[in-house]
């Protein structure tokens, strides 16, 4: 392992072959340093991943690369030369792209006419898109990437738009493009779909950086890794050199234990009680067809399957978020099949729901308010109606402490937060309650190593305090630490069961596919 | 804590920046409709003299004062009838409706009974001002819940059909039928219907929009209704998600709106006007949307803006009368606030001022009138 610049006496390190460097970038916010000192660069045709916990200013250094935000000091070189970008304009005429956490998409207009926006082609003052839907097509064609020009972008998916995001950039002639998280949102396997694209870009010569979180990928895909902690770069490997362990210890910059560590689960009574239930989404195609599930106390239950293959459904459906066409649901004796959201709650069901910005949270509220979302009804919370300040600070303050939620403020405002923090709360409301049932839905999404250790920590240590835990995630290896037994959903049913302990993960993606597993639950009747 | 201090001065600034910049726009159009007389000092002297005519027709004498607080009542109480929709994700256009109704039906109640005292007849009147209100919106809050409706749609609809049964009602069965009345109106109403004075010239309908305004910020930020409330204003999905019903609670919050400028209508009948006459009442409801966006939907700025507002209206009288500048320079200066408020870019640009929310918070800087002033109360 090399770190990072490896300067000796004051000379520059070597920049041999950068299209794109950044050499001693420094960014100040107020007191917090973003950036201290940086030393970064891309070579053509190279895939550089970027890791870094949240806050350790990844984005801040792509921002004053693409000419977003001005550096307080330090230079950017392009092709060895340096460059004062001005704006995003400016860097886009050097070649440099990116594709941005939150897409810059208009929803209503097509795909040409999106990557037509700042640029229009027009004949006479009159917009003329034929060309460029036909460049379109051919520059998808070189780069391997399928898109329809004519499509409208609120139709795609999201990793479809993603696409349209790198076909603008490629369209403006980026030799280098930068993505910020750009599997955050994206299922394993569209995931999968974009490191092929990647994959091919630097085959063309074009230079590639990524931040990510998901160490696997970044093992997978990476010609380098750069590590930043803290603002600095913390160091620089090559992924033949590295495991996930060591990135992760490099990242948070202690040692990290990224095998989660548990007992062998001692399953109780049943708990929750799925019986044949039928769930419609919101186009009223039916969705959950005829699923059965019992989870016992004591145990996790892991349910995997590709993204939309009614998992969101069942986990609204036993959490109360969406009505039920037919079946039942019982938590132990209790019958909830038609129980409000709220006796759900007072009955001890517990959810860490799926889109945690949507429903987990009131991103304009408190900490100590988001802390008490749903039991603010309750004692101490409230008496005669009237809300307890002081019950609720007193309660924030202690779970802000014990569930390591930073920066460790009740009054902050939950939207301030960091994705990880922001789960922290949830997981702390839920928690810190007297749970029966758990239901998890992606618990760990976009969300960084650190937490997602503290996380899978807190799942079991629920596990372990008599809860049954279902967990619902699209990351399989979430799924085979943490469960013990994983059932697999397919076009609405259940197709197979198997043993988290004993099970790979091809067996799993295989029954993820509708092959057929080793256990057949059967699915009605 | 010092951080909830900040954003609730920078929760006043935009506001004062827009009052002001408008005060200075207005100040060159009253300079332009003025007599050209050369000179830049005649100019100024006339801005300067049109606000002094402006200040002291709002607050030169007692009676100016009084003027000036009468009209602040119905202000008040319809901005908060807007906020507490706002607060609730609905926007309430229908105020002006609403308080016809409640107009129409307190006076009704007013001059029908006869025989009750006081105690008994006065809060019987402005019951039914806030229940005739409450069913006004209300019912703009059922559509919503049970067919989608958008209330916006459905408010100013009602608007219409308060407006025109006001009409029908007082020209028909609720009309004085004294031989020397000649306009749509009802009879007098009882003098047990009747707001005392507090003093001379001012009906103890005061005291009561102070009462109501505290009891609004009391339920909106201290109880478990408010909580619920405001939950459901800024992210319903969450609200559902934390087991609240959240079309029952939007219901409410039109029903609460309602009922709010429902019993601004049986305030001006039972403390100004004594009766409800047609068109009497006219053009607060629209106003308080503005008082209310202005106020940021917080209670202490929905009463500053409802002074701001009805000095604004008292003092034109005197303002034109000096300077001859119509009274519609009014109209234009609250258009003007509005029209910054509303885009508030033009007024961070003008003065410098930093983007309003981190991009930490896209919610808040999504619904930015009824969210982004959550700490500021
Ligand atoms: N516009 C900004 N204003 C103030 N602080 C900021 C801003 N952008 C980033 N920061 C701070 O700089 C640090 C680095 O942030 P960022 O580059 O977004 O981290 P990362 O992308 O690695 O999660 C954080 O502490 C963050 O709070
Ligand atoms: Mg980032």
């Amino acid at each position: 392992m090399t770190v990072g610049g490896g300067s000796v006496l004051g000379i520059p390190p070597s920049s041999e072959g950068y299209v794109l460097e950044a050499r001693g970038l420094t960014k100040r916010y107020g007191s917090v340093i973003a950036n201290k000192e940086v030393q970064f660069g891309v070579r053509r045709g190279e895939i550089v991943a970027l890791l870094g916990e949240n806050g350790a200013g990844k984005t801040t250094l792509m921002n004053m690369l693409f000419g977003m935000t001005a550096p307080d000091a330090g230079s950017v070189l392009i092709d060895g030369g340096p460059v004062r970008l001005q704006s995003p304009r400016d860097a886009l005429a050097l070649g440099i792209g990116m594709v941005h956490q939150h897409f810059m998409l208009v929803p209503p207009f097509t795909v040409a006419e999106n990557i037509a926006l700042g640029v229009e082609p027009s004949r006479r003052g009159i917009l003329d898109l034929s060309d460029l839907e036909a460049q379109i097509t051919a520059l998808g064609r070189r780069f391997g990437i399928d898109i329809d020009p004519r499509a409208l972008v609120k139709d795609l998916s999201v990793g479809q738009q993603q696409r349209v995001e790198i076909i603008k950039a490629l369209y403006r002639g980026a030799r280098v493009l930068i993505l910020d998280e750009p599997t955050a949102v994206l299922t394993p396997q569209e995931a999968d779909d974009l490191f092929k694209v990647l994959r091919g870009l630097a085959h063309e010569g074009t230079g590639i950086v990524f931040i990510s979180h998901k160490l696997r990928e970044v093992l997978d895909v990476a010609h380098r890794i750069v590590v930043m902690r803290r603002g600095a770069v913390a160091g620089e490997v090559l992924p033949r050199d590295a495991t996930p362990e060591s990135l992760a210890s490099l990242m948070v910059g202690r040692d990290v234990l990224l095998r989660v560590e548990k007992a062998p689960s001692v399953p109780g009574n049943p708990v929750i009680v799925v019986r044949e239930l039928v769930v419609n989404d919101d186009r009223r195609v039916r969705a959950v067809d005829g699923v059965s599930l019992s989870v016992r106390t004591g145990e996790i239950v892991g349910v995997a399957g590709v993204q939309g293959n009614g998992q969101t459904e069942l986990v609204e459906a036993i959490t109360g978020l969406r009505a039920t066409q037919s079946g039942s649901l019982h938590l132990g004796e209790r019958d909830l099949t038609r129980a409000t959201v709220r006796e759900r709650t007072d009955a001890g069901l517990a959810h860490i729901p799926e889109d945690r910005q949507r429903h987990g949270l009131v991103l304009p509220f408190t900490v100590a308010q988001n802390m008490i979302l749903n039991r603010y009804y309750r004692l101490p919370f409230s008496r005669w109606m009237v809300m307890q300040a002081k019950a609720m600070r007193d309660q924030a303050r202690d779970l802000v402490g014990r569930f390591d939620v930073r920066p460790a403020n009740p009054e902050a405002r939950v939207g301030s937060l960091s994705g990880g923090n922001k789960q922290k709360v949830i997981i702390a409301r839920e928690l810190s309650r007297d749970v029966r049932a758990l239901v998890a839905s992606q618990p760990t999404r976009g969300v960084d190593v650190g937490s997602v250790v503290f996380i899978h920590g807190a799942l079991i240590a629920a596990r372990d305090a008599g809860a049954a835990v279902l967990l619902v995630s699209a990351e399989l290896d979430e799924l085979l630490a943490v469960s013990d037994r994983i059932l697999v959903m397919f076009r609405g049913r259940i197709v197979g069961e198997v043993e988290a302990a004993t099970a790979t993960r091809e067996e799993i993606g295989l029954l993820m596919a509708g092959g057929v597993g080793r256990v057949i639950v059967p699915a009605t009747n | 804590m010092t951080q909830a201090v900040r954003a609730r001065l920078i929760g006043g600034l935009i506001p004062s920046l827009a009052i002001v910049t408008a005060l200075l726009i207005g100040g060159v159009i009253i300079w332009a409709s003025g007599p050209r007389i050369d000179g830049p000092w005649f100019g100024i002297w006339f801005v300067v003299e049109a606000y002094q005519a402006l200040i002291e027709g709002a607050f030169g004498s007692r009676a100016a004062t009084i003027d000036t607080v009468l009209r602040m009542v119905p202000y008040v109480f319809t901005g908060l009838a807007v906020m507490v929709g706002f607060r609730g994700g609905m926007f309430n256009i229908g105020a002006e409706g609403q308080l016809a109704v409640g107009a129409l039906a307190s006076a009704w109640v007013g001059f029908t009974v006869t025989s009750l005292p006081l105690v008994i007849h006065l809060p019987l009147v402005l019951l039914t001002g806030c229940l005739a209100g409450a069913i006004w919106g209300g019912i703009a809050g059922l559509l919503k819940a049970r067919t989608g409706a958008h209330e916006v749609i459905t408010t100013i609809m009602l608007n219409y059909v308060g407006g025109q049964l006001a009409a029908y009602l007082l020209n028909g069965v609720l009309r004085d039928r004294s031989p020397l009345n000649v306009i749509a109106q009802t009879p007098k109403v009882a003098e047990t219907a009747r707001l005392p004075d507090l003093v001379p010239g001012l009906h103890s309908g005061v005291i009561l929009v102070i009462g109501v305004a505290v009891l609004v910020w009391f339920v909106l930020w201290k109880t478990t209704t408010g909580f619920e409330l405001r939950m459901v204003g800024i992210n319903p999905d969450a609200a559902s998600y934390a087991g609240v019903n959240v079309v029952r609670r939007m219901t409410w919050a039109m029903g609460v709106s309602g009922m709010l400028a429902g019993l601004a209508g049986a305030v001006q009948v039972a403390g100004v006007n004594y009766r409800s006459t047609l068109g009497f009442n006219v053009g607060y409801g629209f106003d308080s949307i503005a008082i209310a966006l202005l106020g940021r939907n917080t209670v202490s700025g929905v009463v500053l803006s409802s002074i701001l507002f009805a000095a604004l209206r008292t003092g034109a009288t005197k303002l034109q009368f000096r300077t001859q500048i119509s009274t519609d320079i009014i109209s234009v200066i609250q258009a003007l606030v509005l029209l910054m408020i509303a885009a508030d870019q033009i007024i961070r640009w003008i003065y410098r001022i930093g983007p309003a929310q981190t991009e930490a918070d896209p919610v808040a800087a999504s619904t930015a009138p009824v969210a982004d002033s959550e700490s500021g109360r």
